[in-house]
Formats: C-alpha cells, structure tokens, sequence
C-alpha cells in the first residue's frame, strides 16, 4: 500500500471523473492512489454513495484520502460516505475545498512528493483562496 | 412490533412511496425550471428501492426499520436530496421509542429536522425542503391533525414560489429562481401529505 495520500475525484459526470482522473495521472503516474467515481446509480449525471465508498476504498492509504468534487450533490454524497467510514478511518478522509480539475492534480503532485493529508488539501483549497 | 403497528408502518410507507413515484414528472419539471432537472428521476430511484424491500422493512422494529428505509434512499437516489431525505427517516428512527407517542413523534421530528439542517448546511428561508418541514413540525406540535397538517404542507410549498434561493443548485439562479416552487419542497409536501395519517395512529 502506498503510504502517499490517495486522491478521490467525485463529478456528475463519469466523463469529467475519468478525464480529471486522466490529468491526475499525466502529472503523477501511477504513484499516487487515485481513484474517480460520477454517475447516479443508474449512470446517469449525478453522484452515488455506493460508488464513493468503493472509490474511497480504492484510493485508500494510511496517510489518508482526500476527495474532490464538483457541485452541491457530490460534496453531500462524500460527506454522507466519509460519515459512514470506519472508526479507524475517521479524520484520514477529507473532502478540499478546491476546484475539481485544479485541485485534483494540485491535490495529486502535493501527495506524489510525499505531503500530508493537511497540506495535499491545503494545497489544492489555495486554488479557491487565490 | 404489534400487528397494527407494522400494517400501518407498511402501508404508510408504501402510499409515501406511491405518492411519490407517481409525482415523478411535476418533480422533474419543478426541477427543470430551477435546477438541475434529476429531482424527480431521483427520488422514484430511491423510494423504488424502498418498495423493492418493503415487507423485510416493516418486519423490522419501527426505529430500525426507519433507519433501513433512510438508508436505501442514501444508497439509491443518487442527488443531495439522497442523503437529505436518508438523514430525515435515519434520525427519526435514532430517536423514535419501537411504540411512540404523539409527544415522542413530535420531538423525534424535531431531531430529524436539525440532522437535515446539519447536512444540507441550510436553514427555513432558503427555499429548501427545510421550509415545509419546520412549518410542519410546528403546526404538529400545536396540535394539528392529519388534515391541517396536509394544509400547512401546501401552505408552506406554495411559499417558496416567491422566495430567493440562497442554498442548493437554485442558488446558481440567483433571483431567477424567484417565481417558482422549489422542488424539494414541493417533495416534502408530497411526502407529509402521504404520511400524515400516522398522525391518526398515534395518540
């Protein structure tokens, strides 16, 4: 398991997930753990907490998770998943407050040289900030 | 769990569940004008997979089974109002004793109130389902029966057609949202006029 922060990239819609996801890794390769997730549960544009929880497994690293998202739904949805984590979990599994494309790459070149959870969010919430 | 008990729980789930499946349209298009046009899709997804496990739902103990229906909607509806409307029954069945009272009804509702408050970051005022359900919750405990109840529903749904957004995608509409209903209200409405006859079975 990577001891890197794993990144979670949650959008409406699986295109945008796939493709920020696409970015992510032109940045930093396989390195980082990196997971994306869009689509209700039918597939249609939205977002689904089954499908975060899968992506949060996938990502997960003992440095922890940081997850970005575009709109309103997605951000409810990853905090419901985050609530439903377990125990020992609990405070490695952030949502940034970032912009979805630029804060995931930002996010994911902060976690490939070895940056905490803090400052991978940090990093990526300076985007809003600026 | 007594027989009475679990046929009206079952049968109170599945007219809110009917009612609002069968509003899937006038949800959409309330959606359409001021959002992202998924409300109604969204929540027939939800409270379909609610029906699909009804009868294993309603054997459970009423605060579990609520807790399981709650949980459905957040796995299945797949918008914010998943987690919303998930927190709403989820909360009510964390706080509801397995044989409420009215009075144990009243504050349970209340609880459930403040988790979707808590959720949705949101308050009354900001054209959201919150401004059905807080008028509701009041007129229930000023004492209201079903009937009122259904009347103070419609009363506060009609409401939000003149108010601003300032929270959800009706928010990115700015002013334009004024002049339209808000569609997670005009769900709340639907879903408390449904269940207002457990207002009948609890004394």
């Amino acid at each position: 398991m990577s001891s890197r922060v794993g990144i979670v990239i949650v959008s409406h819609s699986p295109d945008v997930a796939r493709g920020t996801a696409e970015m992510v890794r032109q940045m930093v390769g396989e390195e980082v753990p990196l997971a994306h997730c869009g689509g209700n549960p039918d597939g249609g544009l939205g977002t689904s907490v089954e499908k975060i929880l899968a992506a949060i497994d996938e990502a997960w690293s003992e440095a922890g998770v940081a997850i970005l998202v575009d709109l309103g739904g997605a951000e409810t949805n990853s905090e419901m998943a985050i609530e439903m984590q377990p125990p020992e979990r609990q405070g490695r599994v952030v949502i940034c407050n970032a912009p979805i494309v630029e804060g995931a790459v930002m996010a994911a070149t902060e976690s490939w040289g070895g940056a905490t959870l803090a400052q991978v969010c940090g990093a990526a919430e300076e985007l809003s900030a600026a | 769990m007594t027989q009475t008990d679990q046929i009206s729980f079952e049968t109170v789930v599945r007219e809110v569940a009917d009612a609002v499946i069968a509003a899937t349209d006038e949800l959409t298009a309330l959606d359409r004008a001021i959002g992202d046009g998924d409300h109604g899709l969204n929540m027939r997804r939800g409270f379909q997979a609610v029906l699909e496990e009804l009868p294993a739902i309603a054997a459970q103990p009423l605060p579990q089974a609520l807790q399981t229906a709650g949980m459905r909607l957040v796995m299945k509806v797949g918008g914010a109002s998943g987690p919303l409307y998930g927190t709403l029954f989820m909360a009510l069945g964390k706080t509801l004793p397995e044989n409420p009272s009215r009075a144990d009804f009243i504050t349970a509702f209340g609880a459930a109130i403040d988790a979707v408050k808590a959720r949705g970051k949101s308050d009354a005022g900001q054209k959201t389902m919150l401004d059905v359900l807080v008028p509701v919750h009041e007129a229930l405990s000023a004492g209201a029966d079903a009937k009122a109840l259904r009347a103070a529903a419609h009363r506060a749904a009609e409401a939000t057609v003149p108010m601003l957004a300032t929270r959800g995608r009706a928010s990115f509409l700015g002013e334009r949202s004024i002049g339209h209903m808000d569609p997670g209200a005009r769900s709340a409405e639907i879903i408390v006029t449904a269940a207002a006859d457990l207002t009948e079975y609890a004394s």
